[in-house]
């Protein structure tokens, strides 16, 4: 899928009218088939890049366009079609605690499957083959049949990330994939995320907080305060770009640092009971 | 009350004063209410009512156990279940689609933003709708279906149908909405239709919270069967108001004692339940 951001600005629903927007004019366009890292500082504007590109939040400026159509001037059934084609990871990942592991990998096979194979395939699973195929492609082909509240932090983000190899997109959207993996396993799921995602062909657009792994995707896009920092070929990202990057981040701690530090002088005050 | 008058003041609860002014509103709030119940409990302790109570609860014993009344009872025990079962069916039948409209947990332009005004007031009039249906007693739609398909079980069916559907519906929608939905609007969100994303987030999200309700549902509609016996309903209630009108408070017992069982079979089948969801 063919991504284009012209001067695209986004804010959070809940966001006051008044704080900055979480995401400012931003101008992007991503090929089909392209793998882009998304990095920068926790509040850059990661995941509002994100659900701008799912179509979860609408831009509150400028214009999406998904193969050159605009979603947002779809009437809803439309949109939601195209969402079909759309494969957004949250960061935690959304499996209900009593389902099975199994149907919680097929349900991502649900928007190309009518309403009655849904509901069959709840009383005797269709695509079994497939769904134990993606689970062993991230290590967890034994905990096929488990329920997902018996698995631990690490092994529910795997069941959230087998899930895109069975989705019936071509634009996935993975949040945060590795923030509750160990080294090994991120590497791993990396792995088989890009090699998964050039086998289909599907546009992969994923935020990252692990510096070196972003660096093997083919493009890194660094966000600093909802802004474009850079956007380079992960090759040519250099340590210095990667501090002055985060060195944002840093100046933001010592300035909580300075807050923190007056604290006390009002402090007496929050004790009083009203 | 030593300490709060004689401590410094820096030392006393701030949030006394307030805490006192609260309960006496609420008891000058409430006083009222009692006059309006003609709330005098001291008269059950008047000699002469204890003396009426103490005959009619003596009745009580022993319990009629012969074989014949034993069979009738458990005959209309029967009944009873049936009544409170197939209402409970028939309300599912009715309360279930109307969840699924009224619940804004899967509404698909509420995903982003707002709420679009279409869906708003579909939502909002099949909230009034179960309102309707619950606002109105059972008894009276008894009452009502006993003048329309006569004496018997069926005015106790529909009647237990109509407004537990509505309790049903309103009280499903809430644990729909008050659950954690992120399951669900990743579905949505992925392009899935709303029966999808019920099917495969929202219903094993709720399954255990819905079941315990509906179990417990059951449970009132059997209290309630007996309530509706009296109209002329049928079951188990409507063989309690004949015994009763005859003063034969031992046939009476029995038939609580019935009723006791019921209700802890419907409290063992909600906890089976349970663990079996888990």
């Amino acid at each position: 899928m063919r991504i284009e951001l012209a001067r695209l600005a986004a804010r959070h629903p809940a966001a006051a009218a008044s704080a900055p927007a979480a995401l400012r004019p931003l101008s992007l366009a991503i090929a089909p088939g392209e793998q882009v890292a998304v990095i920068g500082p926790s509040g850059a504007g990661k995941t509002t890049l994100l659900h701008a590109l799912a179509c979860a939040l609408r831009p509150s400026a400028g214009r999406l366009l998904l193969d050159g159509i605009d979603p947002w001037t779809l009437p809803v059934r439309a949109l939601q079609s195209l969402r079909a084609h759309l494969f957004l990871a949250p960061q935690t990942p959304p499996l209900p605690p009593r389902q099975r592991v199994i149907t919680a990998v097929l349900a991502a096979r649900l928007p190309a499957r009518s309403l009655w194979a849904s509901l069959r395939s709840l009383a005797y699973p269709t695509g079994i083959a497939e769904a134990h195929a993606a689970l062993a492609s991230f290590d967890l082909a034994p905990k096929l049949w488990h329920r997902v509240d018996r698995l631990s932090g690490g092994e529910r983000q795997r069941v959230g990330l087998a899930r895109a190899l069975l989705a019936p997109a071509s634009l996935w959207l993975i949040d945060e994939p590795l923030s509750a993996l160990d080294p090994t396993r991120a590497r791993q799921a990396v792995d088989t995320i890009l090699r998964g995602a050039g086998e289909r062909g599907v546009t992969l657009v994923a935020s990252l907080h692990q510096v070196d792994v972003a660096t093997r995707f083919a493009r890194v896009i660094g966000l600093r305060d909802g802004a474009l920092a850079f956007d380079l070929p992960g090759r040519e990202v250099t340590g210095e770009q990667l501090a002055t990057l985060y060195a944002q981040h840093e100046h933001e701690l010592t300035g909580a640092a300075a807050i923190e530090a007056s604290a006390p002088a009002s402090a007496p005050t929050a004790l009083v009971c009203r | 009350m030593s300490a709060v008058t004689g401590a410094p003041p820096e030392l006393r609860d701030p949030a006394w004063t307030r805490r006192l002014f609260w309960l006496l509103a609420g008891a000058v709030l409430l006083a009222p209410m009692l006059v309006a119940t003609e709330f005098k409990p001291w008269i059950l302790l008047a000699p002469d009512n204890l003396a009426v109570t103490l005959r009619f609860v003596g009745d009580f014993l022993p319990p009629r156990l012969d074989g014949e009344f034993l069979a009738l009872v458990a005959r209309e025990a029967w009944r009873t279940v049936a009544i409170a079962t197939a209402g409970m069916t028939l309300a599912l039948l009715l309360a279930i689609p109307l969840t699924l409209l009224s619940t804004a947990a899967l509404s698909v332009s509420a995903l982003c933003g707002r709420m679009h005004a279409v869906p708003f007031v579909v939502r909002q009039a099949v909230r009034w709708l179960l309102i309707v249906l619950r606002s109105v007693p059972e008894l009276v739609w008894a009452l009502v279906f006993v003048r329309v398909v006569g004496l018997g079980p069926t005015a106790g069916v529909l009647a237990i149908a109509l407004t537990y559907s509505g309790m049903l519906g309103k009280v499903y929608g809430e644990i729909l909405e008050s659950g954690d939905t992120h399951a669900t609007t990743s579905l949505l969100r992925n392009g899935c239709g709303r029966l999808q994303a019920f099917a495969y987030g929202l219903l094993p999200q709720n399954a255990s919270e819905l079941t315990s309700y509906t179990v417990y549902r059951w449970e009132c509609a059997l209290r309630s069967s007996a309530v509706l016996g009296f109209v002329g309903a049928g079951g188990l209630g409507q063989q309690m108001d004949t015994s009763m009108k005859m003063f034969n408070g031992s046939e009476v017992s029995t038939m609580l004692l019935v009723f006791i069982g019921l209700v802890w079979l419907a409290d063992m089948v909600s906890g089976a339940l349970r663990r079996a969801i888990g």
